[in-house]
C-alpha cells in the first residue's frame, strides 16, 4: 500500500452523497474483512506445504489486498475527513477494526487455513454477486473487478476441502478437527450488526438471508463429496463486526502496522 | 527561443502508449493487453484512463509511473491519469497480436470461453491449453494460481516442459 502520488483514487472526484455517506461503516468492514485475510493468507508466503500452494496462498492474499485498497480509498473518500487509506489500515486500533471475528484466527495447521478460507469464500462470492447488482455504483464497480477473483478462490478452497475430507485418515481428522473449531465463527457472516441492520432496511446493503442460503447449500454440497458432517447446534460467536475481538487480532496488527507506528509516515 | 510543441493529438498518444509494457510481461505492449481504456486530449491537458487487470495486480502502479515518465519525455507535462473498475477487465480485450507476442514468448495465451464458470464445477476438466514451446495439446494444469495473478501453472505432458497459461478471464 503506502502513499502512491502516480494513481489517483479510484472513484470519481465528485463529493459523496448523504445517501453514499451513510455507507462509510459497511464499506470500512468490507475493507478490514479483506486486509485482515489477505495478511493472514501472507503469513503463509514461504511457509506453504508444497510451491504451488504456497503460490496460491501468496495470489489469494494478494487479490484480497488488492479489493481491500480499492474499499479504504473509498472509505476514505465517503468519510471525507482527509483520513487516507493508509491512514485507515495502519493507523487504527484493534477495536476500531470492523472486521467479522473468523478472519482474524490464527493459520493452524494447513487444513485449518483451507476451513477458514472456505467459509469465507462462500460468504464472500455470494456477497460479491448481490454488491455487483447493488444500488451503489463504487461498491458494485469493486465487485464487478472482485467476484471474477473470488470465483477462483472458492474453486480452489472447495476442492481442497474435498481432498482433505475425503482423503487420507489424517487429512480427515485434522479437517473434522478444523471445522469443530472454526465452525463457532460462521454465524457472525451473515448476522447482520446494527449498523447493517440499519443499511439494510434503507436497501443499502444486500439482505443477508439469502446469501446465508446460497453459502448453506454450497458447503452442503462440497461435505457432501467430501464425507464430512455439517456441524449443527453449535452457538454462534459474534462481536467482531461491532469491535469485539478474538485476543488474536492485537498480535496480527502489531505486525501488519509496526512500520507506520514505529515511523509515522514512513514511504518507500 | 523555445520551440512551440505542437498540441499533442489522440492519435499519438495511442501510438506513444505503445511503447509502455507490462514490467511483468515485458513482451506485451498495455496496448496488447487492454489496459488502457481511453486517451482524451483537451488542449494541453492529457487524460489516460487504465483499468486494472486483477485488483491487486503490482504492476498497475509501474504501469502508472511508466506513462508519466514516457509522456512527460514527449513535454507532455499536464497529465491525468485516471483508474477505472468497471467494466472489469477481461482477457477478450487483449490483442491477437499481444497473444501470438506471448506464445512466441513461451506463455500460452488464453483460450476464450473457458473462464472459470460456476464456481460449483469443482475438479472440473482443465481447460486444454498448447503448449508454447512444442505445441502440443497433451498438457494439463498443475495448479490455477501461478508466478502472477493472471497465470495458471501448466505442464506439457509431450515435452514435460512447465510453462504460464495466460487465464481465460471474463
Amino acid at each position: 500500500m503506502m502513499t502512491d502520488s502516480t494513481m489517483p483514487a479510484q472513484a470519481p472526484a465528485a463529493a459523496p452523497s448523504e445517501t453514499q455517506a451513510q455507507l462509510f461503516p459497511f464499506v470500512l468492514q468490507l475493507a478490514d474483512t479483506s486486509l485482515i485475510l489477505a495478511h493472514r493468507l501472507s503469513e503463509w508466503c514461504g511457509h506453504g506445504p508444497i510451491l504451488e500452494q504456497d503460490l496460491a496462498m501468496a495470489n489469494i492474499a494478494l487479490d484480497f489486498l488488492g479489493e481491500a485498497r480499492s474499499y479504504y480509498q473509498y472509505a476514505a473518500e465517503l468519510e471525507g475527513k482527509g483520513r487516507t487509506e493508509d491512514d485507515l489500515a495502519y493507523l487504527r486500533s484493534a477495536v476500531e477494526y470492523r472486521n467479522p471475528l473468523l478472519v482474524e484466527q490464527p493459520n493452524g495447521d494447513f487444513a485449518v487455513t483451507i476451513v477458514r478460507q472456505f467459509i469465507y469464500d462462500c460468504f464472500h462470492y455470494h456477497l460479491l454477486l448481490q454488491l455487483k447488482s447493488g444500488p451503489d455504483a463504487q461498491l458494485a464497480a469493486i465487485a464487478e473487478k472482485s467476484v471474477k477473483e473470488a470465483a477462483y478462490h472458492i474453486k480452489w478452497s472447495s476442492e481442497w476441502v474435498i481432498r482433505l475430507g475425503d482423503g487420507t485418515e489424517e487429512s480427515r481428522r485434522r479437517v473434522e478437527k478444523a471445522i469443530g473449531n472454526l465452525w463457532r465463527y460462521s454465524g457472525e457472516l451473515t448476522t447482520p450488526s446494527a449498523t447493517e441492520q440499519a443499511l439494510q432496511a434503507a436497501g443499502l446493503v444486500p439482505d443477508y438471508a439469502a446469501i446465508q442460503q446460497q453459502m448453506a447449500a454450497h458447503i452442503a454440497r462440497v461435505f457432501e463429496e467430501a464425507t464430512l458432517a455439517v456441524p449443527e447446534g453449535v452457538f454462534m460467536q459474534k462481536g467482531g463486526k461491532d469491535g469485539r475481538h478474538t485476543e488474536h487480532l492485537g498480535y496480527l496488527l502489531a505486525e501488519l502496522q509496526y512500520m507506520q507506528r514505529t515511523y509515522p509516515g514512513l514511504e518507500w | 527561443m523555445v520551440e512551440q510543441l505542437a498540441p499533442p493529438t489522440e492519435e499519438h498518444i495511442w501510438q506513444l502508449l505503445e511503447g509502455v509494457s507490462d514490467p511483468e510481461v515485458p513482451v506485451l505492449s498495455i496496448i496488447d493487453l487492454g489496459i488502457v481504456r481511453a486517451v482524451r486530449v483537451e488542449g494541453e491537458e492529457v487524460h489516460v484512463t487504465i483499468t486494472p487487470t486483477y485488483s491487486g495486480c503490482p504492476a498497475m502502479n509501474v504501469i502508472a509511473t511508466e506513462i508519466r515518465l514516457l509522456l512527460l519525455a514527449e513535454g507532455i507535462h499536464k497529465l491525468h491519469i485516471h483508474n477505472q473498475l468497471s467494466p472489469a477487465w477481461t482477457t477478450d480485450w487483449m490483442s491477437q497480436a499481444g497473444r501470438q507476442k506471448l506464445e512466441d514468448y513461451g506463455i500460452a495465451p488464453p483460450v476464450d470461453g473457458t473462464a472459470t464458470g460456476h464456481m460449483l464445477n469443482l475438479f472440473g476438466k482443465d481447460t486444454a491449453v498448447r503448449c508454447p514451446l512444442c505445441k502440443s495439446d497433451n498438457t494439463h494444469m498443475v495448479s490455477q494460481f501461478s508466478s502472477t495473478a493472471c497465470k495458471a501453472h501448466y505442464q506439457c505432458d509431450d515435452c514435460l516442459e512447465p510453462f504460464d497459461y495466460f487465464k481465460c478471464h471474463a
